[in-house]
């Protein structure tokens, strides 16, 4: 008896892993691909949980990718490279017409077989800046989208910064608040909460808006939204594709291993 | 009693057919057909194999996997400090299927680990290790530091931030040993710190000296399997009852039964595989870290320094230790106890199937244990963390310091004759 | 019917379906190679030229109006050395002459594209673009434009000759008789972008597109 319960058992283990780590990524899928409310509006009494906003974005919605890559040349390229990245293999890609490509997007003194570079000079930069504005090729995959999305989002006036702004996600960064003339100016509100040892901390509660700028908050939040999706694409490429092919390879796997199956299955009919 | 050579397939090839054209050629000048036969059609395996008998045909495949992807990958990485990454991203992006290969390799890494964890269970599970096989599992043992020495070379290799950060303080390991500790960390790395010279010998010794050792032990292992035969589940040695014609009663011939078996194996091993390449590469961070997209700084260091999944169970003992010495001490003796499960276990019985309730309740925590310390090897360094590592290290050396104890006075139950063995397997 | 440790009589020999074995065998055998061919296709593609070589391979473009009359520059396109040649018209008129000392007179067995399959080999008479590397064993040719060069004799029309082996060519790069190197030189595709600045490897440059690989 105690060897029936034994292989029941190992095979009762086998199949609640299985299931919880279906379960697990498919709950992570869910997550990623739920599109997320437009955070910032407003607090009421608690504090804005700006570490819980999601990027939300998808990568196979072209004209999000096609919108990013414009906004990426538009307000990001002045500083940062995407020195992996080729114009060519974007618009191949993004579909972006070779005209367009050439017309809108290639930097002056560029070709479109290029890697996207920057006009920067790194000395000058870490002189003006305190440090290199980092190439973004890989910024999606190694901090990842949910938090490119939120350091876009969480710029702040602050007076006492070098650039007069500051970012909840990095603080005292570098950066200046390249998108204000977008977004408008905000401050960051505090609120002084009480430590259990006694001591007060600065927690963040929500953002008030000084001055609007050209885009309503919806318009804003798309084109951050619109960038993350585009730098995620920068990061793989080839993710659409390896997710294309994926599906057949494993559908072709899971009909291969249905004939093993019946096949061992006939030939252990010798054995008893 | 019949047996199963009696059955009409077996007889269509029992006998040696007459060789004619070139396969005669061949015979006469090598042992071909004989070698077939030995190894597969007259091999007899027991019959009684359940899904733990897997994993070792499963690790031969990962191996070949991680040659040949290996072997690809190495004809467009270009090893250097100042081209290593570049050549990564190259790879990734520019190289026709570069991406396929490189998430196969990486994924590669990570199966085979997984593989062979579960293949070394089944050890502990039903007595593997016992008489005649410690030489056997000596040499899976000696693989599997082989191992655990590619895969942290390799890891090395891409030059990201966490291969600069874990190169470092894996070397730094070596630097507690006392008296040579300091030298030898210099000789090892070749250099004041981590570089150049430290990558690209690692680049030789994973692509080259490794791998041909790897074959080596595992041609080894292979032939000492071989020669004892396989154990199985029930502990029993099949050898023991034999029909008329010498063969056991209790065996199959390895063709076609296991190499059938063993295909519907591998095909779900690739199914899952496959799923993760291309559905999950990075698997969350776990096999391939977000600190390695960015490029090694020997000035900064990543916020959460943790090696791969892999060897985070022995990474929760050295930390968990305050003492530097003795951390890395411990984590030696927990990779070199496995060593010794041969003559630590005094009991008269090989399979946990006839093992007492003792035996497995130390089996269990061991389990728990291995699985807890993986987990917290992974989780940030915490002082609760230190001590729920803590505990699981008393469960995980447990198991084998009290083994030579508990393996006796453990209410063990009889060991049949025969393999129990149900047809709809 | 699960008897433990006793071996049941194995099925009659009629009882063994042979047919479904062989078709499952072959089935799952097929499949698995369908399997084996598809996992091969990546490891094969990869040795394409990546993005990399192919953004290098790219057209280049050359500037040809500073060119003199008789001059021969070099340029790179896909690591090969292209030879360009500003042709005087009476070089061009008297090539025909050279058609019975000629291996392959109408080019018929070399590589050229259409354009330049003419007695000329090229778009236009006053410029001659060609791969610079001798048909024989691949070394380049050096440029004998003068007629009556001292070093080729009083008969010499004018081209170039190999300093590996000896093969000569005319000034339309076609290969003499008596000289190793079995084909006329080739000739890569190429265009004008204007009239002065010649794109080699675009069949047709024209202002509008720009520059994607041929």
């Amino acid at each position: 008896m105690t060897i029936k319960i034994m292989g029941k058992l190992s095979r009762l283990i086998l199949c609640a892993s299985a299931l919880s780590l279906t379960v697990a990524v498919g709950v992570a899928a869910v997550r990623s691909a739920s599109a997320a409310e437009i955070p910032g509006v407003p607090a009421n009494t608690e504090p804005v949980d700006w570490n819980s906003w999601t990027a939300g974005n998808n990568v196979s919605d072209l004209a999000s990718l096609q919108r990013g890559a414009r906004n990426f040349m538009n307000y990001c390229e002045g500083c940062h490279s995407l020195k992996y990245e080729r114009y060519q293999r974007m618009a191949t890609d993004l579909k972006i017409p070779d005209s367009v490509l050439a017309a809108n997007l290639v930097a002056p003194g560029s070709t479109n077989l290029d890697y996207i570079g920057t006009p920067m000079p790194s000395e000058d930069a870490a002189a003006w800046f305190g440090k290199v504005p980092p190439d973004l090729s890989d910024m999606a995959r190694y901090k990842g989208t949910n938090y490119i999305y939120r350091y876009l989002r969480t710029f702040y006036a602050d007076p006492s910064s070098p650039t007069g702004s500051n970012n909840l996600a990095d603080p005292n960064v570098a950066m200046p608040n390249v998108l204000s003339d977008l977004e408008g100016v905000k401050e960051a509100v505090f609120r002084t909460v009480k430590g259990p040892d006694g001591t007060t901390q600065q927690v963040f509660d929500h953002f008030a808006t000084d001055s609007a700028g050209n885009m309503t908050p919806e318009q804003f939040d798309g084109f951050v939204r619109d960038t993350v999706n585009f730098l995620d694409y920068v990061g793989e490429p080839a993710q659409i594709e390896r997710q294309r092919l994926g599906i057949w390879v494993v559908l072709f796997l899971l009909v291969l291993t249905g004939f093993a199956w019946l096949l061992k299955r006939e030939y252990w009919k010798d054995v008893h | 009693m019949p047996d199963i050579s009696d059955h009409k397939y077996d007889q269509q090839r029992g006998a040696a057919t007459a060789q004619s054209g070139l396969w005669a050629w061949i015979n006469k000048r090598f042992p071909a057909e004989s070698f077939i036969r030995s190894q597969a059609l007259e091999y007899y395996a027991p019959k009684n194999f359940n899904f733990w008998y897997f994993f070792g045909f499963i690790a031969v495949v990962v191996l070949v996997i991680q040659l040949l992807t290996g072997i690809f990958l190495t004809m467009f990485y270009k090893v250097g400090e100042a081209t290593a990454f570049d050549s990564v991203q190259y790879i990734m992006r520019e190289v026709d299927f570069g991406w396929l290969i490189r998430y196969m390799h990486s994924t590669g890494a990570s199966a085979f680990f997984a593989v062979i964890y579960l293949h070394m269970y089944r050890g502990l599970l039903y007595g593997s290790y016992k008489a005649p096989r410690e030489l056997l599992w000596l040499f899976g043992m000696i693989i599997y530091l082989a191992l655990m020495a590619e895969a942290f070379m390799g890891y090395v290799l891409p030059w990201g931030n966490m291969s600069y950060w874990a190169c470092q303080v894996i070397i730094n390991i070596f630097g507690t040993i006392p008296v040579i500790g300091g030298g030898l960390v210099l000789w090892i790395r070749g250099d004041y710190g981590v570089a150049d010279a430290t990558l690209n010998r690692f680049f030789a010794l994973h692509v080259v000296a490794i791998p041909l050792v790897l074959l080596l032990l595992v041609v080894l292992h292979l032939v000492a399997l071989r020669h004892s035969g396989s154990n199985n589940p029930d502990g029993i040695e099949i050898k023991a009852h034999r029909d008329a014609n010498g063969k056991p009663l209790d065996g199959i011939p390895f063709h076609p039964y296991y190499s059938v078996k063993d295909l519907v194996g591998i095909c779900a091993f690739l199914t899952i595989f496959a799923g993760i390449i291309f559905f999950v590469p990075t698997f969350g961070g776990l096999f391939l870290e977000d600190a390695n997209f960015t490029p090694a700084d020997p000035v900064s260091t990543p916020p959460d320094i943790t090696p791969s999944w892999y060897f985070t169970p022995y990474y929760a003992i050295l930390r968990a230790i305050p003492n530097q010495r003795i951390g890395a001490l411990m984590l030696l003796l927990a990779v070199l106890a496995f060593f010794f499960l041969p003559w630590l276990d005094r009991s008269p019985v090989k399979s946990v199937r006839y093992r007492g309730w003792i035996f497995k309740l130390f089996l269990a925590v061991f389990t728990v244990s291995f699985l807890g310390l993986m987990y917290m090897g992974m989780q940030p360094p915490t002082p609760t963390a230190y001590v729920i590592s803590r505990v699981f290290m008393v469960g995980y050396f447990g198991f084998f310091v009290l083994m030579p104890w508990y393996s006796l006075i453990d209410p063990v139950k009889p060991v049949p004759d025969r393999v129990t063995f149900h047809h709809d397997h | 019917m699960s008897e433990v440790g006793v071996m049941a009589a194995p099925p009659a020999a009629d009882e063994v379906d042979q047919t479904r074995r062989k078709f499952l065998t072959f089935a799952t055998a097929g499949l698995a190679a369908v399997g084996a061919v598809a996992t091969v296709v990546p490891f094969v593609e990869s040795w394409n030229p990546s993005e990399r070589a192919r953004a290098l391979g790219a057209p280049v473009e050359v500037d040809l109006s500073k060119m003199e009359e008789g001059q021969l520059i070099t340029s790179t396109w896909r690591r090969q050395v292209i030879y360009i040649v500003r042709r005087p018209q009476n070089l061009v008129d008297a090539l025909s002459k050279n058609n019975p000392e000629l291996k392959d007179p109408d080019s018929k067995e070399s590589t050229q594209p259409d354009y330049a399959r003419n007695e000329m080999r090229s778009r236009t008479a006053e410029f001659l673009v060609m791969i610079g590397y001798c048909t024989h064993l691949g070394c380049l040719p050096k440029a004998f434009f003068d007629p009556g060069d001292p070093v080729l004799g009083p008969t010499w029309p004018g081209g170039f000759r190999c300093p590996c082996h000896g093969s000569r060519y005319d000034m339309a790069g076609r290969v003499f008789d008596g000289a190793p190197a079995p084909y006329n030189l080739v000739v890569p595709p190429y265009s004008y972008r204007t009239p002065t600045t010649l794109v080699v490897g675009l069949d047709n440059a024209s202002s509008a597109s720009s520059g994607s690989p041929a």
